[in-house]
């Protein structure tokens, strides 16, 4: 059985590493980032089958791709708490000559990592592809992504979800950060998303939904019963309902710290509400 | 002067096809993904050898991009195919994230390039993909001159760990180089030698520039004719020994001028050794529906055309 406490602790870490990491740069993407933390910790620490060490092709392990690589932060923080780099290094965020791009990439050769994202909507089809990949390998693990809930506005993700309910790709697990929120505000304003579950059950997606999206322990039985149906033909599909901004109660449940960075005194407010667990970087 | 002989028109996708269905019984790591023109692009022999390697995306481009770029996961060697158009200016940004800057291992096959695509029209006939896929930093650019050197082409691209672009073409042309031949990436082919003006041509303009330097040498113009089949990284040492010796240079594609071989040599030349050059390419401008024979005269693309040029290119030294 996972401790939940270690796990809430290590989220609460993550949170203050997002928070000194964007403001450190006065750059990022906080809200996001702040929203998937407990799902970062969850799939890292209980979720995901992952060997030892990084390599590319992760024959024989389960693989991860984000899509929204603007939440880089929450990404970053957690590859580097589960030992894909040192925690050191998250200090170089942003800066010249880091491997902590804006947005992720392969490019720096930062471990962990095994696709550039950030210009939105391509994570599906790379998962996609590394899932089949898996197939041709005889290889039984597990392929996750995750994406926007206004990145599915992009239409390549569309053919992305029809191509792998068409072609059985049942090691595909998707998740769908479903915060409501984007840009220019919330998705219902910018560009109404309808109802995602009916989207992709018309597709041909077997759906699980995570109406606790910021609960570890709502997340692990979330992706336990995702698990649980992979393999029966379908792709699966997880609508995980969050709050843009979790943990740090002004920029909670609005767009607006969707990419900003928190000054001083807003970065002491939010570290405040988020105690030192693990020891910052 | 050295003479080709054409051993019978073939289309150079069929070149393409026939690599593929080779690389499949040689390479089991080679998966091959098609954006619903199976046909098209020859790709039916590999498809009915290797179904479970064969990826058909349907009319989606981008997600078979991104797909081929998921599959070098794993340690796949994606071979894409569809028309030039759709293989890059529609799914630019899907090659250019998920691709060229991930570093992955994706050959992207490219048909019915050019306006020799014939009667479909402008829509369908790109004269900006090798400019396009030239910028992306880490492409290699290929577009071969016949059936035989696609072949070669498409066997020694599995072989070359990184992302590629290979144009070739619909109609059928002349086949004139070795069926053996070794295929290097990046390495210019000398096929006649001369001391008046070097030709620099690469895909369907290489016949035409031979045919170019028979009739110059009729006139006593002595025509070096050298086949860039790979224009990045481009061969700048076959091209600077050349115009040492001619003083003078003609560039010929079934490209855009902008953007195309052209600027490539020009940018070479402008460094090291400022040399006349004229362009054979097209005229900053779309396509139209016609014949490929018609619509290469028309556009300034045949045999005449590099002949003209040539003459240009001497009255300027």
């Amino acid at each position: 059985m996972p401790n939940i406490q270690q796990l809430e602790d290590l989220t609460t870490q993550v949170r203050r590493d997002i928070l000194r990491m964007v403001h450190k740069v006065n750059s990022g993407h906080p809200g996001g980032s702040l929203g998937c933390a407990e799902f970062f910790v969850a799939l890292y620490k209980e979720i995901m089958e992952t060997k030892e060490g990084f390599d590319m092709d992760g024959i024989s392990e389960d693989v991860f791709f984000l899509s929204n690589g603007h939440i880089s932060p929450v990404y970053y923080s957690v590859l580097a708490r589960s030992g894909y780099f040192p925690v050191d290094e998250l200090n170089t965020f942003r800066l010249i000559d880091s491997r902590l791009q804006g947005h992720p990439t392969t490019h720096e050769g930062l471990p962990g990592v095994r696709i550039a994202s950030g210009s939105l909507g391509q994570g599906m089809s790379v998962a996609i592809g590394a899932a089949e990949a898996k197939k041709l390998n005889n290889d039984d693990h597990i392929v996750y992504s995750l994406h926007g809930d206004g990145e599915l506005q992009e239409g390549q993700n569309w053919e992305a979800v029809m191509y792998a309910a068409g072609n059985k790709v049942d090691n595909l697990i998707a998740t769908i950060d479903v915060n409501g929120q984007q840009i220019d505000g919330s998705t219902d304003n910018v560009l109404p998303m309808g109802n995602l579950r009916a989207k992709f059950e018309a597709f041909g997606w077997t759906v699980v939904d995570i109406e606790e999206g910021n609960n570890v322990e709502a997340i692990l039985k979330g992706m336990s019963e995702a698990k649980s149906l992979a393999g029966n033909g379908k792709p699966v599909c997880v609508l995980l309902k969050t709050v843009m901004g979790n943990g740090v109660d002004f920029m909670m449940h609005t767009h607006a710290w969707h990419g900003k960075a928190p000054n001083d005194k807003q970065l002491a407010t939010g570290l405040a509400q988020n105690a030192e667990t693990l020891g910052d970087y | 002067m050295k003479t080709y002989t054409n051993t019978g028109n073939k289309d150079t996708r069929s070149g393409f096809g026939a690599g593929l269905t080779e690389l499949g019984k040689k390479n089991e790591n080679v998966v091959a993904l098609c954006a619903d023109l199976t046909g098209s692009l020859k790709m039916d022999e590999f498809k009915e050898n290797h179904p479970e390697r064969f990826f058909q995306v349907g009319i989606a481009e981008a997600n078979m991009i991104g797909i081929a770029a998921g599959m070098t996961i794993g340690g796949k060697i994606p071979f894409t195919g569809t028309f030039a158009n759709f293989s890059t200016g529609r799914v630019y940004d899907q090659i250019r994230q998920s691709v060229a800057y991930s570093g992955k291992n994706v050959k992207i096959c490219a048909s019915h390039a050019g306006v020799t695509l014939g009667e479909d029209g402008a829509t369908h006939q790109i004269l900006e993909d090798i400019g396009l896929m030239k910028m992306l930093p880490g492409m290699t650019v290929i577009n071969t001159c016949d059936f035989n050197q696609t072949k070669a082409a498409t066997l020694a691209i599995a072989e070359h760990d990184g992302p590629v672009y290979l144009r070739f073409g619909r109609p059928k042309v002349a086949n004139f180089t070795p069926e053996d031949q070794t295929f290097e990436i990046g390495k210019a082919v000398q096929l006649t030698e001369g001391d008046d003006v070097t030709i620099v041509a690469t895909g369907h303009l290489v016949w035409e520039a031979l045919e170019a330097a028979k009739a110059l040498h009729e006139e006593g113009i002595s025509a070096e004719v050298i086949n860039i089949h790979t224009i990045k990284p481009l061969d700048d040492k076959a091209i600077l020994d050349s115009v040492a010796k001619t003083g003078c240079i003609v560039t010929a594609e079934e490209h855009n001028y902008l953007g195309g071989l052209g600027e490539s040599v020009a940018r070479v030349l402008a460094k090291h050794n400022p040399t006349p050059q004229e362009f054979v390419a097209t005229n900053d401008t779309f396509g139209e529906s016609g014949t490929p024979a018609q619509l290469m005269v028309k556009y300034g693309l045949d045999s005449a055309a590099i002949q003209k040029a040539a003459k240009a290119a001497i009255k300027r030294k």
